[in-house]
């Protein structure tokens, strides 16, 4: 545990200078009727990584999905608020648009073309570059550089592949359209906790060497708190707490709803689901 | 034998037609998960306007030609705007029932324009047997069949070509396999599927103006393109190739059943055959024989 509250990730509070996203009090409704996000509000500096916290159906992949844009193809729409990219609103542009932007989205599930190989998986991310085909394949090159794994497996069908490596290419494919922000939606999805070390670990280092943002959505707090610098925590469709990671990371309720640990010792289980009823978070 | 051969040879050449209409079907299916039912109406249409353009407006072929594509490039943009990109995210039910109605649609359109009177239509080659080889082998092969044959193969390549090798391509495929995903990494479904329609209505009038030179162009042609459906049950509903031999397959079988088996049974199998051979098929290998495995992870 003490892994978590002493990582060498943990970076001063939010940077002060204008944030690279800034999403305003955004409100999104699925088929006109279905209030998921209830005014939710976050921002993430340039280079910065911000983890989305909190439990199934908080609406994590929905405020990912409301900055992507990808809302559309499932009969949601953003009814108030806006979202801003460097200075610009976004929330009314295409995902095809916004990938030209730099944002650029790694869905819940890896959602990898299972019968595309994986260097074409690869190939498909940078659809929106017009760039010559010397500097799509060194592209291609420094994603094979940060996964040597998938390399190896460039001739393999994807839908072949393990949950781990196509985690990996679908964060590939992703970097091939040569992103600034990558929002990034439960990578350790699924997958054995070696293997999610290992691609947090070349997160971190996207993050550190490529200045890729992140704005990761995780069930996994603990792990997400370790790299991110700053984190938001949904419940409802709404924040509920927000700070810097190393914060939340010490938060009493944090450790006790997220990460399992309580200072007050063991309890039985029926008290706890009766503690936490009555200890739900106001918004 | 060389009876049997010339049956063979005849049955592989049709079959071939039958392949280039499956085509259509496949273009469309493999990026948008739709089956098409209007592509026979659209091959109906294709093959109309071509032969109308030429005989009700008297414009030469290499002008006709041109008229035509640029007509089925419009309507296969149109279809997509008008009909499909509102329904997109409906159910596969719901876009199979739109592509029926406008099978109907487009087939009362050609007969709008262009009359309801069955036309003949020529490309230049004759339905004779290559003189040579009846002369020094005692064997009948159609020139129209092979040139058919020739054309088809032609597509065939280039559209394999198309979707194997160019980013369009490969986009095509990406389209096919996850919607969304695609979209996540910015390919705009609009965009293909734009593309898809107008390439779909491009080999609908090749296998129009095949299918009309042969047969005639009239309203019975939307029932030579569900031929096609055997075709696709045999090779599969995504796969190119598998068009190809499943045309072959259905086409060679057809013709040698109806030659040696339909006397015995009264003849005239030859419209219902392929059926049986999918039928049977589907009960060995429903995903066909290039169709493209679900791939699960359990």
């Amino acid at each position: 545990m003490s892994r978590a509250l002493s990582s060498p990730n943990v970076a001063p509070a939010q940077a002060a200078a204008r944030p690279a996203l800034a999403v305003n009090n955004v409100e999104v409704i699925y088929d006109h009727v279905i209030l998921v996000l209830k005014g939710v509000s976050l921002e993430v500096a340039e280079g910065g990584i911000v983890a989305l916290l909190g439990a199934n159906g908080a609406g994590k992949t929905t405020t990912l999905k409301a900055i992507s844009n990808l809302l559309g193809a499932e009969r949601g729409e953003v009814t108030k608020g806006s979202i801003e990219f460097r200075g610009e609103r976004v929330d009314r542009l295409t995902p095809n648009d916004l990938v030209r932007r730099g944002v650029c989205q790694v869905m819940e599930g890896r959602h990898c073309f299972a019968h595309l190989t994986v260097e074409e998986n690869l190939l498909t991310g940078a659809f929106t570059r017009r760039d010559s085909r010397a500097d799509i394949a060194g592209s291609l090159e420094k994603v094979y550089h940060y996964f040597p794994r998938l390399k190896q497996r460039r001739a393999s069908q994807a839908g072949y592949t393990s949950g781990g490596e196509q985690q990996m290419t679908a964060i590939g494919r992703a970097l091939m359209a040569r992103p600034s922000m990558i929002l990034l939606d439960e990578p350790s999805m699924g997958l054995a906790p070696q293997i999610v070390d290992e691609i947090f670990g070349i997160v971190g280092d996207l993050n550190g060497r490529e200045r890729v943002s992140f704005l990761l959505a995780e069930q996994n707090t603990m792990v997400a708190l370790r790299y991110a610098q700053y984190g938001y925590i949904l419940e409802n469709g709404r924040v509920v707490m927000d700070g810097a990671a190393s914060e939340l990371a010490d938060n009493e309720d944090v450790k006790e709803f997220y990460l399992g640990l309580s200072t007050a010792g063991r309890r039985s289980f029926r008290d706890v689901k009766h503690y936490r009823r009555r200890k739900r978070w106001l918004a | 034998m060389s009876f049997f051969f010339e049956v063979l040879v005849a049955g592989l050449l049709s079959g071939v037609m039958y392949a280039l209409v499956a085509l259509g079907f496949v273009l469309i299916f493999k990026a948008s998960g739709v089956f098409n039912f209007a592509q026979g109406a659209m091959v109906f249409f294709a093959a109309a306007t071509y032969a109308g353009l030429q005989q009700e407006h008297h414009l030469a072929a290499w002008i006709a030609l041109p008229l035509a594509l640029a007509a089925m490039v419009v309507l296969g943009l149109a279809i997509e705007r008008v009909v499909l990109r509102p329904l997109v995210n409906q159910p596969q039910i719901t876009l199979f029932m739109a592509t029926i109605g406008l099978a109907f649609f487009i087939e009362g359109m050609s007969q709008m324009f262009w009359g309801s009177t069955p036309r003949g239509l020529s490309v230049g080659v004759e339905d004779q047997p290559f003189q040579w080889l009846s002369d020094r082998y005692n064997v009948n092969v159609s020139q129209f069949d092979v040139f058919a044959a020739v054309i088809s193969g032609i597509l065939v390549v280039l559209l394999a070509l198309f979707f194997q090798r160019t980013r369009i391509g490969r986009a095509l495929r990406a389209v096919a396999d996850d919607h969304q995903a695609a979209l996540s990494v910015g390919i705009p479904l609009q965009y293909i599927w734009a593309i898809v329609w107008a390439v779909a209505g491009f080999v609908a009038l090749v296998a129009g103006l095949l299918w009309g030179a042969r047969n005639g162009v009239g309203f019975s042609l939307t029932f030579t393109a569900l031929k096609a459906l055997p075709v696709l049950i045999l090779g599969g509903f995504e796969s190119i190739p598998g068009a190809i031999v499943g045309g072959l397959i259905i086409g060679a079988s057809e013709k040698i059943a109806e030659v040696y088996l339909g006397p015995h049974v009264g003849g005239g199998i030859e419209g219902w055959f392929a059926y049986v051979i999918a039928l049977a098929f589907l009960l060995v290998r429903p995903e066909g024989l290039f169709g493209e495995r679900h791939i699960d992870r359990v």
